[in-house]
């Protein structure tokens, strides 16, 4: 959080909290809970990290499953409201499937909505994508789905009811960042509902750059659980995220070819009468 | 969770054995599994004993709602997915 200082206080919108459907957020970061070294480093890196929303995965419960210590015991559910995605779906059906069992375990509408097109690149299947939003809109999920940074799909899924359009800043887990500003800069401008990147953030600038182009949020899992030490890197990106939001709003200077002095040109010793 | 041995067995394609005693199965998660009269989807719960909290339980494709898991009956061939919450981005 940022220091309790006038200028951003309450009324800037900076400040103001992020809602999507149901669901209100002060902390735009949302975190994967996946690929962690350890359930203990992953519970510590959430808090440090400020979020307050973190994504959950659907799996069949194997044969062979001992017990032991589980996953959703690190999770505090006072603390974090829990995004379960369809990851590791890659047609409608098996992503609606999904949807329907994450809801009936969780009993919430919330879902993040990933129709996936193949596995080396793991990305969106634009069609299948599109399909499945409008079917799970319709049965009264509160749909985020996962998309390319392509601007008229982004467009044609709000159009289906999305709550939140998630453009992927590069491929999920490849850390490339944003590798197409141009494009996620217009779905920012061209929607009307929130648009929160999804996956490909490698570090921290990422991060901060993702919010200065007006992002409403980024998720992230990689980028932390991968790290070399993982909570220094969550509250890296806590700090990125807020910093982006204030830059944003605050407004980037022109860009301009040439120097402009930033101290007074007269009155410099020896130079003129 | 275990019970879920028998994988061998040609249940689905071979009646054999003595008559009412057809080694009949359903799937759990893809594999086979005993099924026996009177198995409901509480009952199998019961049976399999899942240590990880939240779960939910697909019969057929169609979500099996928690407070319908013990009236719920299940059939020779039907397929059961049960699943549960993991780490994920």
């Amino acid at each position: 959080m940022t220091e309790p200082d006038p200028a951003v206080q309450d009324p800037h919108p900076a400040a103001a909290a992020l809602r999507l459907g149901a669901f209100t957020f002060q902390s735009r970061l949302f975190l994967g809970t996946g690929k962690y070294p350890d359930y203990p480093t992953m519970a510590k890196a959430l808090e440090i990290s400020g979020t307050e929303c973190v994504t959950v995965a659907v799996r069949r419960i194997p044969a062979d499953e001992t017990p032991g210590a589980r996953f959703l015991d690190y999770i505090d559910r006072d603390r974090y409201t829990l995004l379960p995605n369809t990851a590791g779906c890659f047609d409608a059906e098996a992503a609606i499937r999904t949807a329907r069992l994450a809801r009936e375990m969780l009993e919430t509408d919330l879902l993040k909505l990933e129709v996936l097109g193949d596995k080396r690149t793991l990305l969106p299947d634009p069609v299948d994508t599109l399909r499945a939003t409008e079917i799970l809109v319709a049965e009264g999920f509160t749909v985020l789905v996962y998309t390319s940074d392509d601007v008229v799909q982004a467009r044609r899924l709000q159009e289906a009811g999305a709550t939140s359009v998630m453009p992927a800043g590069s491929p999920i887990g490849s850390g490339q960042g944003i590798l197409n500003p141009q494009n996620i800069g217009m779905i920012i401008e061209e929607l009307t509902v929130p648009v929160i990147v999804d996956a490909g953030v490698g570090t921290a600038s990422d991060v901060a750059f993702t919010m200065e182009l007006g992002a409403a949020g980024v998720l992230l899992n990689t980028a932390v659980a991968s790290a070399r030490e993982p909570l220094r890197m969550a509250r890296a990106m806590r700090d990125a995220c807020s910093a982006g939001r204030d830059a944003f709003f605050a407004g980037r200077i022109p860009r301009r070819r040439f120097a402009s002095a930033s101290s007074p040109e007269e009155g410099v010793v020896g130079v003129g009468a | 969770m275990s019970g879920l041995d028998d994988s061998d067995a040609p249940a689905d394609t071979a009646p054999r054995r003595d008559a009412g005693q057809a080694a009949a199965t359903i799937r759990v998660n893809g594999r086979p599994h005993p099924w026996l009269p009177g198995l409901t989807v509480a009952v199998l719960l019961a049976e399999l004993d899942p240590a990880a909290g939240p779960v939910a339980v697909e019969c057929n494709r169609r979500v099996v709602r928690r407070a319908e898991h013990a009236a719920t009956a299940l059939e020779p061939g039907d397929e059961i997915e049960l699943v549960r919450l993991v780490g994920g981005g």
